[in-house]
């Protein structure tokens, strides 16, 4: 008989996500997820003048702030054929690079690492040792026996307070933690680090976009204007100021993230065989270096891995109305054409119905419709999306610079290339296309530099600016990389208004429920044959589960066709 | 509350902060939430003396930005006080514990400080079909909040979702989502609007309530004086540019390149009270008027429902002389610039007024004030 776990809420997410599991023998034999919050967005941005959509759809998530933003101007761009000058996309991409650096040292450090790392085990760890690992493992100018002695002192005075604050009712002691209590405590000091790293690398968003979270955009082009004998514009100081967030980022990452990631990593080398799920990866692929319509310029490469083939790079299509679609047999959801049916994004059509169970409810319906998350299907087959995708997509492309640090990190390892498809591996690969990104970030900026000295400070194409000028009638799709993964916004423009707008998000990829043949998505995938080791504390979960980086305000989203609100609850 | 825990002095001490780092501190803080010079021993005796609140921060119908916001707190100092000076007992972004483990911290939390604890709500209560659009732990946004806010001794309403249902409550607000003020009552409320609000703003609420005991003296929106008694366009450095007749007439022109007023281009800043002028955004570093973008004005109630954002403002309320002015630069045509120079300059001599005037208006409900 299957043991039933809930865990609602999950934490150190974004979002409202329960996950109910079936744990038969010490390991889940059968998982649900469900997201359980909705707002509306789509619906309310419905009518409204398509140059102002990116505010509303970048409030879709405060944790991959921009992200939306940033989907939402290409998809205007790309309806209206609007090309933007090439400092608008240098400047773009650097808030991109600056969004990913700081998205996933958060999620390292602040949302994941809790999983790992026994924050009570830091207690009992010797200071000297300590400082010996640290300085084994990195060049990390914070790692003296004071130091860790300073911290570990303070962590006591913490603990002893009695009040544990966000620490409290952890899974301090599990057997599955296995770091050494040194690690614990050098993670715990990197914990704080990061927190306070993490503030300035977004000063970037301040810079060009006036504020962060939710940075402005701008259809056709950037707002922040380049005038190098200006005080009121970008001037070689602000310019500057990015340069050292920059540098700052990238020492960050190669002198703290990418050491701990590995350290912690070489005492877990048995996730690279836990929670690998699903087969095929899914990249939209962005960071254009010739514009956005040219996809053979981007640096993250756009493409499916199917079956793991690390030999071929499958093309993907978000226009095709045959490749993605979305699917509401178990999610709260009708189709006026049956509940089997897939949409096309441009085509797609919401009724809300709730037929969950009625609050306060202990579990959910999980045979019948249980999430307000869609399903969505790239020629039927469910795909994980997220940065193990981009590194298996550009790894499978042949790029070198993936190739390398791939490699790198599996020789460190000692790995096979299988333990890439793993909890680990997607854990890893995060780490990895961060360092990624910070060497491109650093180029984008030299690009910005160079075209400012060679006299180009345009930022703004005006062309499309006026809506007069606009067609009648146009849809554009703006696909992007998400911290989390593949993201994508469908727009319908008609008489200059947003008549349909369409989000289908990583985490709805990730998180969604069963389709109509009854596949798995990534997540219900992933942690079937998850050891748990004591089902009241199921900390094996979250790793999984974390290791994915849930978006769940991003993922849930309703759409009606003809703009009209139709609702229907079945239930009560 | 529990007698064990230690001051603000006493952490900073285990720190290793000098008597010296606590002093600039306080006074720092003192300044920052508006205390006199004069005031300052005050904020020194709280922070010595006051024991560590236990803190429950709710997430309902939100997006999570508040949260990313508070823990972007510039100085370093804060969010070491933040973190470890208040006991933030239950927060769904940071804490170790989920599910089962999560509700009891949360039950603890209460059980152990009713009607002492702090009480932070992110995101707004979709009221519809009885709730079932938000869920947590079973139960919906409204259930949680109501049992949460019984025991708590005042509570906080983070960013525009919780204070004014921010931007799914814009039409057609299709699950009837609801700000927090109209969900609970009887307890003190403070509202930090905002999408999301400052970080040093967020900070300086707490530490305002942690050095005092008291809520920060609030406007008829209840919003803190500290923080929203100034319109941005009132604090903006550019303002001089608005006054002198010196427009941006299209993002990326020569005068955008020159950071001229982004009035004309769209900006919400004459009609919308937050710090973004003076506190700034990330440790001071720029607001979205600084990096040539106009306000949007998301601090507001309803702005999102205030028409395009790249659209200058048909009116200001309580403006009439600067409304006319306006429409008569419209109607001249390729006299515009004429037009608001001409107004611009009647706008310098009335300003004191209209300052006045607008910080009176602060406190009448947003409805009146957008004057549609």
């Amino acid at each position: 008989m299957a043991n039933r776990i809930v865990i609602d809420p999950v934490t150190r997410i974004e979002g409202h996500l329960r996950v109910e599991l079936e744990v038969k023998d010490g390991k889940v034999v059968d998982a649900y997820s469900s997201g359980t919050m909705v707002r509306g967005i789509e619906l309310i941005v419905k009518d409204r003048d398509p140059r102002d959509v990116w505010a509303f759809v970048e409030r879709v998530c405060g944790v991959c702030t921009t992200v939306h933003a940033l989907a939402s101007v290409r998809s205007v761009e790309d309806a209206l054929g609007w090309q933007i000058p090439q400092n608008a996309e240098l400047i773009r991409n650097l808030m991109f690079c600056s969004q990913m650096m700081q998205d996933h040292v958060v999620h390292f450090y602040h949302l994941h690492a809790l999983d790992w790392v026994d924050v009570v085990s830091a207690l009992s760890a010797d200071p000297v040792a300590t400082s010996n690992l640290a300085q084994s493992i990195s060049s990390w100018p914070k790692s003296s026996p004071g130091y860790f002695r300073d911290l570990q002192k303070r962590l006591k005075g913490f603990v002893d307070s009695g009040q544990l604050g966000i620490f409290a009712n952890g899974y301090w002691g599990h057997k599955a933690y296995k770091l050494p209590a040194e690690a614990n405590l050098m993670g715990v000091a990197h914990y704080l680090e990061a927190l306070e790293w993490q503030k300035e690398i977004v000063k970037i968003h301040a810079i060009f976009g006036g504020k962060n979270p939710h940075p402005n955009y701008l259809v056709g082009g950037v707002a922040c204007a380049i005038n190098i004998n200006e005080t009121n514009a970008l001037n070689a100081e602000r310019l500057a100021q990015v340069k050292q967030l920059l540098d700052d980022a990238r020492t960050f990452i190669e002198q703290v993230y990418i050491p701990d990631l590995m350290a912690i990593a070489s005492f877990y080398k048995d996730w690279g065989a836990i929670g690998g799920g699903l087969e095929n990866y899914l990249a939209y692929g962005d960071l254009p270096t010739n514009g956005y319509s040219d996809v053979s310029s981007f640096k993250f490469p756009r493409g499916i891995v199917m079956g793991r083939n690390l030999n071929e790079v499958v093309p993907v299509d978000g226009k095709d109305s045959e490749q993605i679609k979305e699917f509401i047999s178990r999610s709260y959801y009708e189709y006026s054409d049956g509940n089997d049916a897939g949409r096309h994004p441009w085509e797609g059509e919401t009724k809300l119905a709730y037929s969950g169970p009625k609050p306060p409810y202990d579990f959910l319906n999980v045979d019948q419709k249980y999430s307000w998350l869609k399903t969505p299907r790239w020629k039927g087959n469910p795909m994980e999306v997220g940065p193990l995708s981009r590194m298996l997509v550009g790894f499978a492309s042949g790029k070198a610079e993936y190739k390398e640090v791939v490699t790198e990190a599996l020789g460190k390892l000692n790995v096979p290339v299988g333990a890439l498809f793993s909890t680990l591996g997607r854990t890893a690969a995060r780490g990895l296309e961060s360092r990624l990104v910070a060497n491109w970030a650093l180029e984008f900026y030299d690009m910005l530099i160079s075209n400012i000295k060679n006299g180009d400070t345009r930022t703004v194409n005006q062309e499309f600016r006026n809506p007069e000028t606009w067609p009648a009638e146009a849809k554009g799709v703006g696909m992007t990389e998400a911290p989390r993964g593949a993201l994508a916004h469908w727009i319908v423009i008609k008489d200059r208004k947003t008549a349909n707008y369409q989000l289908v998000v990583p985490s709805t990829w990730n998180a969604s429920p069963r389709d109509p043949n009854g596949q798995r998505s990534a997540y219900e995938s992933s942690l079937i044959g998850t050891p748990i080791a004591d089902p009241e504390n199921p900390l094996e979960v979250l790793r999984t589960i974390h290791s994915f980086d849930p978006c769940l305000a991003c993922a849930v989203h309703i759409y009606d066709e003809k703009g009209r609100y139709i609702h229907q609850i079945d239930t009560f | 509350m529990d007698e064990t825990t230690s001051s603000v002095w006493e952490e900073m001490k285990n720190k290793g902060y000098s008597r010296r780092d606590f002093l600039k501190f306080c006074a720092w803080m003192g300044a920052f939430i508006g205390v006199e010079s004069t005031g300052i021993s005050s904020v020194v005796r709280a922070m010595e003396t006051k024991k560590r609140p236990a803190v429950i921060w709710l997430h309902l119908q939100e997006c999570t930005c508040c949260s990313e916001s508070f823990i972007r707190t510039s100085h370093p100092i804060v969010a070491d006080i933040i973190l470890d000076n208040i006991s933030l007992d239950y927060t769904e972004t940071l804490q170790a514990a989920a599910g089962h483990q999560a509700e009891a911290a949360l039950a603890k939390s209460m059980k152990d400080n009713w009607g002492e604890y702090i009480l932070l709500v992110e995101g707004s209560v979709p009221t519809g079909e009885d709730g079932v659009y938000c869920c947590i732990g079973g139960k919906t946004a409204e259930m949680r909040l109501k049992e949460a806010a019984e025991g708590a001794k005042a509570v906080i309403a983070w960013g525009n979702c919780a204070s004014n249902g921010c931007v799914q409550a814009a039409n057609p607000n299709p699950t009837t989502a609801t700000p927090i003020h109209k969900i609970i009552n009887g307890k003190p409320l403070i509202k930090v609007p905002g999408c999301p609000p400052i970080g040093e703003v967020m900070a300086g609420v707490i530490v305002h309530i942690m050095a005092f005991g008291t809520i920060p003296q609030l406007d008829g929106q209840g919003r803190p004086l500290a923080f929203y008694s100034r319109r941005v366009h009132d604090t903006c450095y550019r303002r001089p540019n608005y006054d002198a007749g010196l427009f941006v007439e299209e993002f990326d022109d020569e005068n955008a390149r020159k950071g001229y007023c982004l009035y004309k281009v769209g900006c919400r800043g004459p009609v919308t009270y937050n710090a973004c002028g003076v506190t700034k955004w990330n440790e001071g570093t720029s607001f979205p008027i600084q990096s040539g973008h106009g306000c949007i004005g998301c601090s507001e109630a309803d702005f999102w429902d205030h028409g395009p954002f790249y659209q200058h403002l048909a009116s200001f309320p309580g403006f009439g002389i600067e409304t006319t002015a306006d429409k008569i630069g419209l109607g001249l045509g390729v006299a515009t610039g004429v037009g608001i120079a001409a107004h611009a300059v009647i706008t310098n001599i009335s300003k004191k007024d209209e300052i006045n005037e607008h910080i009176e208006t602060s406190s009448v409900p947003d409805g009146d004030r957008e004057g549609e």
